[in-house]
């Protein structure tokens, strides 16, 4: 071995984190914030969204399958992608703006790693006790006790993240029927794999590896570091109030000496990534507040005054130390980093909900056959080949013509019909929400330029009507 | 920074420094977590394993075949096995239904024509080129000018006994005499048949050669070509008044088909191939364009593999 494994240098024992049971402000908002969240995730799936009998009723639907994204009354085609690819960079800068108006809030509210390492956690109080009695089974010797504790413990986590991994996959199926096939064993082989591989990871990253994913693991952790600053909120241990810190009975005895912190470790015992706030910012802190809620209970008891440890910016606590009053939150939203965060955000949004109004929903591709390129028909005329493919994106059969625009005496036909039907116009039915493909024949007289652009040009010849243009070429010798 | 005592520590952190310092940065000697190093065995332990169970370590002449006998070879030669015998109810389909009734099956048609798109990139494309266009002297099989017709039913017949094969009896025969090397004609009535096959193209205006190649034409070549020189499938003289020449239009390549003839061969197919791939090209090739319809009258070819059990 290269390396010493156990020198001690190299390597650092994981530290047990083992939160105490703590109720709030923040407590109850992350409650709120946790019921929401999931029941987005797990409710999803089974909203319905009526679009008639030719597609899907799933409200939200990724259908890899037939390349399909739905989501309420909108369709997106794989051509369509720059929407989807809109939607991430919409979550990126939608990530900046919250960071720049409240830090880093994602991480401590709405991240799944912290929504589901919230519930394990709430799981592993009810079965084992609060965070004493934790550590205390943690250092018990194994016994059947503990065992059946154990098992009872990791058999409702297991439970969780079945259900965690099994609710992804409704999102790329009809969800009631994927459901019964689930059951039977019908259901297709991926669609058990990927409830496996998440039931694992699930079950591994709440229940065991939880703050480690956060402080080794995540990225965003390190791009929030450098994306703070002196105006960002995060949470504060006012020192200039708490130092130095000192017991109620010390206090008493030397009344000037000692500050607000009365050193009970409650901020310590609270912290999900068992850290001490008290050091100052880190990238442990995943600004959950949680210590706050517990330093406001500690204050109210001894009668001091709230927000010892709460959310304050830099240059806040910089105003504060020199003695003026604390700030209320509301003020440190806005400032201009948000506002133009704020603005590239709905920018992007608007613009593309005005595309996504403006988009035609029929459209032409017209590729022309290279070898040959043109062929001599025994009239003495040129015939040109193409691949014609008309997508009708509605769901339901839209009839359509097809004709030239800028080929004087062409005369068009498909490889269904013989030369004799063509015409100047050929017509066709696109299926619902699906491509039609045409081979179409070209023949036009052979006195003419070598290359000639012309337009393909495709209408809805329904009462709604519409249509699309695609530039082609006609070949002669 | 090298003197730097590597024992001096951070003081906010407690974590010692690593001895590097750029710009008055300081490198911490941050312990990695103990999960990240049994991950890493957990890794080696994998690769180890991987080596056993694949062809992995480089030996003197090949590498080793590792426990699970795995090679790309071999999965190549299961993929086509596997896609043979996905494709063999299909072809059976095909083989057994003649090709006049292949016309009123679209699916079996579909598959005919990828199938046989497949097999004339094989077959074909050394005389007919990629794109079945042809070259000089040999016919473009996209256009609508057909030498011995473009029916699905004689294009499966040319392609199954070929053109001119000498030791076949089933084949396509017809023989155009060498009028000038034979001394049919002199040169001087080559030169007037030229003439007037360029005029019944509409290549020329009418002249006095051509009125005198008029009659040696109705005398010599008629017999095939047709009084008009429209030509005549029975026999595959091609049509020459049309737009299409296998070998050219101009009046020196005129003169020297009919001073030596031509006679283009293609091989039999049906020694090479099997039936359905025989039906395939057939379905390919009349799919490109000029395909014809089948003569309503027509009886249906005598088909060996619909008698097979």
């Amino acid at each position: 071995m290269l390396m010493p494994a156990g020198s001690g240098d190299l390597y650092e024992k994981r530290k047990g984190v083992y939160p105490k049971a703590v109720d709030g402000f923040y407590r109850r908002f992350k409650w709120a914030v946790m019921a929401v969240t999931l029941a987005i995730y797990w409710g999803t799936p089974w909203l319905r969204w009526d679009r008639g009998p030719y597609a899907p009723d799933q409200a939200v639907l990724v259908d890899l399958a037939h390349r399909r994204f739905y989501m309420f009354a909108i369709e997106i085609w794989p051509h369509e992608f720059y929407y989807v690819a809109g939607l991430l960079i919409m979550a990126g800068i939608g990530l900046f703006l919250v960071t720049s108006a409240v830090g880093r809030a994602w991480c401590g509210y709405a991240c799944p790693q912290t929504v589901w390492t919230d519930l394990f956690q709430h799981v592993e109080r009810f079965i084992d006790g609060d965070r004493n009695a934790q550590i205390r089974l943690a250092k018990a010797p194994w016994s059947a006790g503990k065992l059946a504790r154990r098992l009872a413990k990791w058999g409702v986590w297991l439970v969780i993240a079945f259900l965690t991994g099994g609710a992804w996959i409704f999102y790329f199926a009809d969800a009631p029927t994927l459901q019964r096939a689930f059951w039977n064993g019908t259901a297709a082989p991926v669609a058990y794999a990927t409830t496996a591989v998440l039931t694992a990871t699930t079950f591994l990253l709440g229940g065991f590896l939880r703050e480690q994913v956060c402080i080794y693991m995540c990225p965003w952790p390190r791009i929030q570091t450098a994306m703070l600053d002196e105006k960002s909120l995060v949470v504060t241990y006012k020192h200039w109030r708490g130092e130095k810190r000192g017991s109620l009975k010390k206090a008493a005895a030397h009344p000037q000496q000692f500050g607000d912190c009365i050193d009970c470790d409650q901020c310590v015992a609270v912290c999900p990534t068992g850290i001490d706030i008290r050091e100052g910012p880190q990238i442990g802190c995943i600004t959950c507040a949680l210590c706050i809620d517990a330093c406001d209970r500690v204050m109210a008891q001894v009668g001091r005054l709230r927000g010892l440890i709460d959310y304050c910016t830099e240059d806040d606590a910089e105003a504060e130390k020199q003695g003026s009053p604390p700030r209320p939150l509301s003020q440190s939203l806005l400032r201009p980093r948000t506002i133009a965060y704020l603005t590239a955000w709905s920018a992007i949004g608007a613009a593309m909900l005005f595309a996504l109004g403006a988009r035609t929903r029929i459209d032409i591709a017209a590729q022309q056959d290279r070898n040959p390129i043109f062929v001599r028909l025994s009239d003495g005329a040129i015939r040109n080949a193409y691949t014609i493919k008309i997508r009708n994106m509605e769901a339901r059969p839209r009839p359509v013509a097809v004709s030239t625009d800028g080929l004087a005496g062409a005369a068009l036909w498909t490889d269904a019909t013989p030369r004799d039907d063509a015409s100047s116009r050929i017509v066709a039915t696109v299926p619902a929400d699906s491509v039609a493909k045409l081979r179409l024949f070209i023949a036009a007289p052979a006195v003419g330029p070598q290359r000639q652009d012309f337009r393909f040009i495709v209408r809805a010849t329904d009462r709604e009507g519409g249509g699309d243009s695609e530039d082609a070429r006609f070949e002669r010798p | 920074m090298a003197d730097e005592p590597t024992k001096a520590v951070d003081a906010a952190t407690g974590t010692p420094f690593k001895g590097h310092e750029w710009d008055g940065i300081r490198e911490l000697d941050t312990p990695l977590p103990r999960w990240w190093l049994w991950t890493f065995y957990a890794t080696i332990l994998f690769a180890i394993g991987y080596t056993i169970a694949y062809p992995a370590w480089p030996m003197i002449d090949s590498a080793t075949r590792g426990m699970l006998g795995w090679s790309s070879r071999g999965a190549l030669a299961s993929e086509l096995a596997a896609r043979d015998a996905q494709l063999a109810p299909v072809h059976q389909a095909i083989a057994a239904t003649t090709i006049a009734k292949l016309a009123g099956r679209p699916e079996l048609m579909r598959v005919a024509v990828e199938g046989g798109r497949a097999a004339f990139k094989v077959h074909c494309v050394q005389c007919h080129g990629a794109g079945a266009a042809g070259s000089n002297g040999y016919p473009n099989l996209n256009d609508d000018d057909w030498l011995w017709g473009g029916d699905l039913a004689t294009i499966e017949k040319t392609i199954t006994d070929g053109i001119r094969n000498p030791d076949h009896a089933d084949t396509r025969q017809s023989m155009m005499p060498a009028f000038g090397r034979d001394q049919l004609l002199t040169p001087q009535q080559v030169d007037d048949v030229v003439a007037h096959v360029r005029v019944i193209s509409h290549q020329d205006k009418p002249n006095d050669a051509a009125r005198r190649g008029a009659q040696l034409f109705a005398d010599n070549c008629a017999v095939c070509h047709g009084a008009g020189g429209t030509g005549s499938r029975e026999l595959g003289a091609p049509n020459l008044t049309d737009g299409i020449w296998l070998y050219g239009g101009d009046a020196d390549t005129i003169r020297q088909t009919i001073w030596n003839s031509r006679q283009g061969v293609m091989p039999r197919w049906n020694d090479k191939l099997d039936k359905a791939t025989i039906r395939m090209l057939a379905a390919y090739v009349h799919s490109l364009g000029g395909g014809e319809a089948l003569p309503a009258a027509a009886p249906a070819p005598a088909d060996n593999a619909a008698a097979q059990p």
